[in-house]
């Protein structure tokens, strides 16, 4: 078991969203305010490592030909978990995260990380690779919340800090384009995040 | 004539201005992945909207019929995938056996359209939406026709993109997501389309 080198992978060079381009539905979808950022990765962390541990730690008695199956049924547990306490104690954010938690079920990297990685590893393994996939999600997530935040509506930290929690405002309120808070934000966001990644690592690699 | 209004409503609203893709970020994996050539976009798009249809009928019968009167509607999530897993794999069978024609052109994409987030969110949409039985099945099929459309859209332009000249770094998915992006900014032209 290496720590160092998974960290560097899920953080960087094996990073599931601009890397790997998995779960690019909820990446693109919910990154307009801080707080529902946040709310998603964190949500899709603690996902993202149970169903790693409990898959890794069932990989041998469950038959080759319906280990998807299985998989989906041990994701979509966990979610309905989490998607009953976010409506619990987090109304709020259930209401703008909407349909994309019960979604959740079918984000690529969970099932990616099911069937690339804790399908073939340890327990111990699974969980460090969960936490630190899911840390490089939720990076990710922040970074296009904070850049569509700020540049689409001149704010910081929405759903969090600031006068009825719409956070902050840091440019004056005629500066901003609001075109990135719609849906083709999303889109050219992470096409400039992905293509900053590309770069950086066709530099890394000379 | 209020039901075929709405209907239209719906159709109309499923196809250009809430589209799937372009508006509500449902089932970017498979359009951002079997879209390099038009035929293969053709394949997947019409495989969607078969699934698409089916599920939501079936989901939606699952639903009415047998969660809600159980009180089980926090289940949801799992009965949903479930269904739409065995679904898929049941359209696979059956195809193989009755239509092998049909079976070799879907072939590959069926089972992939099992993890495609719009056919579970076309499932959940109908009961957020609280849609009737008729409702839901034509959303279904008009969603997947809408996918079917951008799928198809975009992989035309993505063949072209070829011969286009852009910065190495933006090669593969941040230009495909930049072309993405513009194809959004055209379909927010049809938001402002209302019919009553």
């Amino acid at each position: 078991m290496n720590l160092k080198k998974q960290f560097k992978e899920g953080l960087l060079t094996q990073n599931p969203v601009l890397v790997q381009v998995l779960g690019m539905c909820s990446t693109m979808a919910i990154t307009t305010s801080f707080f529902n950022g946040l709310g998603m990765g964190v949500a899709v962390l603690v996902i993202l490592t149970l169903s790693n541990v409990i898959i890794s730690a069932i990989r041998k008695i469950v038959p080759d030909k319906i280990r998807i199956a299985m998989f989906i049924v041990v994701i979509a547990g966990f979610v309905t978990c989490v998607d009953l306490l976010i409506q619990a104690f987090l109304p709020d954010l259930a209401k703008s995260l909407g349909v994309f938690i019960p979604l959740i079920v079918v984000n690529c990297i969970i099932l990616g990380r099911a069937e690339s990685f804790s399908y073939k590893n340890g327990v111990a393994a699974s969980f460090f690779d969960g936490i630190f996939q899911g840390i490089g999600y939720t990076v990710v997530l922040l970074a296009m919340c904070i850049i569509r935040e700020l540049l689409g509506a001149g704010t910081f930290g929405g759903g969090l800090l600031g006068p009825d929690l719409k956070g902050i405002q840091i440019l004056p309120a005629q500066f901003p384009a609001k075109m990135l808070t719609l849906p083709v934000g999303g889109f050219l966001v992470l096409a400039c995040l992905i293509a900053a990644m590309q770069w950086a690592l066709s530099k890394s690699k000379k | 004539m209020d039901q075929i209004t709405n209907l239209l409503a719906i159709t109309l609203g499923a196809v250009l201005a809430n589209n799937f893709i372009f508006s509500q970020f449902l089932g970017i994996c498979p359009f951002l992945g079997v879209s390099k050539k038009v035929d293969t976009a053709v394949g997947m798009g019409i495989a969607v909207t078969f699934v698409m249809g089916l599920a939501s009928a079936i989901t939606w019968l699952v639903n009415t019929f047998i969660l809600v009167p159980l009180d089980l509607v926090y289940m949801q999530t799992v009965a949903f995938i479930l269904v739409i897993a065995s679904l898929v794999q049941f359209i696979e069978m059956f195809l193989q056996k009755s239509m092998p024609t049909l079976y070799t052109a879907l072939g590959v994409y069926l089972p992939l359209i099992t993890t495609n987030c719009a056919v579970l969110g076309v499932a959940l949409l109908n009961i957020q939406n609280n849609y009737n039985f008729i409702e839901s099945v034509v959303y279904g099929i008009t969603g997947g026709l809408g996918f079917l459309l951008a799928i198809v859209l975009f992989a035309s332009i993505r063949e072209r993109l070829v011969f286009a000249d852009y910065p190495k770094n933006w090669d593969g998915f941040p230009i495909a997501l930049v072309t993405a992006g513009l194809m959004a900014l055209a379909f927010m032209g049809f938001s402002g389309l209302k019919i009553w």
